[in-house]
């Protein structure tokens, strides 16, 4: 392999992080408070649905981003009424927020557009890349010009906000009065009921929060990444930022970490079919699709790195007497 | 387990038909909402899903597939563990299925051929689910997460098998050669004619079997019981000597190998090949399968014929009304789950309230 074909999977890894990386902080806020949330793949696809349509419909992306953020804090409000609410299994809420959501979003494409399920090109409402002022001058130096035309530079918006989201909610979390009532509620509910704090309002704040950045992974990935809405085109983008989760052992960074490691696979894996490599020979994609499954299993197991969940994660509160 | 006082018939029968008629008003509203009426579209679907006998016959052959995958997630969440990973076990339970099959179906007799197939369907299955409960058994990590990222690791193997491996030189569509005619599951119809041509097959017998047996098992064996303890009070088990890790690796093989022989009555008994998917979500559609039928046997047979049911009469719905294409029923599907998995004591207080005062009355 030489230099150009890496360099490319970089790009391809910056170009394609951003929904996991926004997804898995979204899941991040919900899971430090307590709830289980699988429901993370549903609401990435109800968000690329509605950010799509609506981006169309304006033509304009910033009116997609927010219709996507909204259908994901009302999925989020829904994951919520039932977890905290009714105490409900919270797996079996996420399950079938991710089921309904599916079948939903490719009746109503269809029942729109009429094109299969999909969205038509969105043209005008999709994001202007943004280049990093001087990059024109160096574009002829050999790293330097690659580093700020196409690796740093030349992105939407969204991805600089997603690596922005990443210090950002780290600090939140951890040196904020409601990122230590988060993970109070999340560690130790009665503890923290004790202490006055309300367990339902951080919770229900806790999925809000995760329902915007989902919101901003769904569109993303409708406005950003493909341009069109497309049947199911979440592609399990959501169980793989909760595997993320598993792996940063629900931290900022080291989620994003994990984001950066599916995501580089993934670049990897588009590469890499067909491709012919010296001594091993031709290596099948859906093989190397295997690997950030199999590692994150391999951490799961505590093989790698022991992760530690919250404690009291997918347990209903029951207010005690 | 019930902190509404509720009689066991309110619980077990009132309480989720109370939630599927909530999910099937949701549902009704949208199909409102798609500009069809909700009763025309409902009387479409009951009529080609149960009252004609060609399609009974075929909500017969989905709700077989069904039992299976709703057996698997059942007996998983009667040890406590939730077995999302249906889907995989199906899948791989297909691979050892079929490559008896694809092996032998030309030199061995189909009396041997054919139980041997299904007995490795079952040990495929089994050892694709016996991997995540070593792991939560022995190192601690989450049956949900693992066997999530064990459906991903299936679907991308079996990708690479079928398409690198198993597709005949020549052949445009993504599946195996077919399978030798002497090795096809023989179907209903040939002793109950009335079904006409539908693919229900002597699985849907194996299905009714495997219902009784983990009748029997559940209720009639030690090993049941100890299953059911660990699932209820793991600490208790474990001053009863029953051994948690040992219980938990078993119940998943367990469930595993009845989600692998879900894969025997869709390629043995109808596609007679492996295809690409074929597994077509039953794995998911098992999860709310077993909850709605509350994990008993019988309630697991009427709500795998009532999602059989959805299918067939989904897909005639669906060449009627352009409007309402099968995808309808996936959203319906998850609809059920969430009135009658996840908010199912919804109606509990407001039902406990109504039989409460309707006792003082009567009692004044």
């Amino acid at each position: 392999m030489d230099d150009i074909q890496l360099s490319s999977i970089f790009v391809a890894m910056v170009r394609s992080a951003p929904v996991l990386i926004f997804a898995a902080l979204g899941g991040l806020f919900a899971e430090r408070s307590g709830i289980v949330d699988i429901s993370l793949e549903g609401k990435i696809l109800a968000s690329a649905f509605a950010s799509a349509c609506v981006a169309y419909a304006t033509q304009n992306p910033w009116f997609g981003v927010l219709a996507g953020i909204a259908v994901s804090c009302l999925l989020a409000l829904l994951h919520g009424f039932v977890c905290i609410q009714q105490r409900g299994n919270q797996l079996v809420s996420g399950m079938a927020i991710n089921i309904s959501v599916s079948g939903l979003t490719f009746v109503l494409a269809q029942f729109f557009f009429q094109q299969g399920g999909r969205t038509p090109p969105l043209d005008e409402g999709r994001f202007q890349a943004l280049n990093i002022p001087g990059s024109q001058a160096v574009a002829d130096v050999p790293v330097l010009g690659w580093l700020l035309r196409e690796l740093l530079g030349g992105h939407t918006i969204l991805v600089y906000l997603a690596f922005l989201a990443v210090p950002l909610v780290h600090w939140v979390v951890n040196h904020t009065r409601f990122g230590l009532r988060l993970r109070a509620v999340g560690d130790n509910p009665h503890a923290a009921d004790t202490a006055g704090i309300s367990v339902a309002g951080t919770r229900y704040l806790a999925l809000l929060v995760g329902g915007v950045l989902c919101g901003l992974s769904g569109a993303y990935l409708a406005i950003v990444q493909t341009g069109f809405f497309l049947a199911d085109m979440s592609a399990g983008n959501g169980f793989l930022a909760l595997a993320a989760l598993v792996f940063g052992s629900w931290r900022a960074v080291h989620t994003t970490l994990g984001c950066l490691m599916f995501a580089f696979f993934s670049a990897l894996q588009i590469q890499l079919e067909g491709v012919v490599l010296p001594g091993i020979g031709k290596v099948p994609g859906s093989l190397i699709q295997m690997i950030p499954y199999i590692v994150t299993v391999i951490i799961l197991a505590g093989f790698m790195a022991k992760s530690v969940a919250p404690k009291a994660i997918g347990v209903p509160f029951v207010k005690s007497r | 387990m019930n902190p509404h006082n509720l009689p066991g018939w309110a619980t077990n029968l009132l309480l989720p038909i109370l939630n599927l008629v909530s999910a099937m008003l949701v549902a009704g509203v949208v199909i409102y909402a798609l500009g069809e009426s909700p009763i025309e579209s409902l009387g479409i679907l009951v009529n080609s899903a149960f009252l004609n006998p060609e399609g009974l016959g075929y909500t017969l052959f989905y709700a077989t597939t069904f039992i299976f995958t709703g057996l698997a997630v059942a007996f998983a969440l009667h040890a406590g563990l939730f077995n999302i990973g249906g889907e995989g076990q199906m899948y791989i339970g297909g691979l050892g299925m079929a490559l008896v099959v694809l092996n032998m179906d030309a030199a061995w007799s189909p009396w041997l051929v054919i139980p041997l197939a299904i007995l490795m369907s079952t040990l495929f299955g089994a050892a694709w689910a016996f991997l995540p409960g070593y792991l939560q058994a022995k190192r601690g990590s989450h049956i949900v997460v693992t066997t999530i990222m064990f459906n991903f690791i299936a679907s991308s193997l079996m990708n690479y098998i079928i398409v690198s491996l198993l597709i005949p030189v020549g052949q445009q569509s993504t599946s195996s050669r077919q399978f030798a005619e002497a090795t096809w599951l023989p179907r209903l119809n040939e002793w109950l004619p009335v079904l006409g041509q539908t693919p229900v097959n002597i699985s849907f017998v194996l299905a009714l079997a495997a219902l009784g047996l983990y009748a029997l098992v559940m209720w009639r064996t030690s090993w049941g019981y100890g299953v059911s303890t660990v699932g209820l009070n793991p600490h208790a088990a474990h001053y009863a000597g029953i051994s948690i890790k040992g219980t938990i690796i078993g119940v998943m093989a367990v469930s595993g190998a009845l989600a692998g022989m879900a894969a025997v009555n869709s390629q043995m008994g109808s596609s007679h090949n492996l295809g690409l998917n074929f597994t077509a979500g039953a794995g998911f559609i098992g999860i709310a399968v077993a909850l709605m039928g509350r994990n008993h046997p019988i309630g697991i047979l009427l709500s795998a014929v009532l999602f059989g049911g959805l299918i067939q009469g989904g897909f005639d719905l669906s060449l009627e009304k352009s409007n309402i294409p099968p995808e309808t029923f996936v959203f319906i599907q998850g609809l059920i789950i969430l009135f009658c998995g996840a908010m199912e004591n919804l109606y509990a207080p407001a039902l406990s309230a109504l039989l409460n005062s309707y006792k003082k009355r009567s009692a004044v």
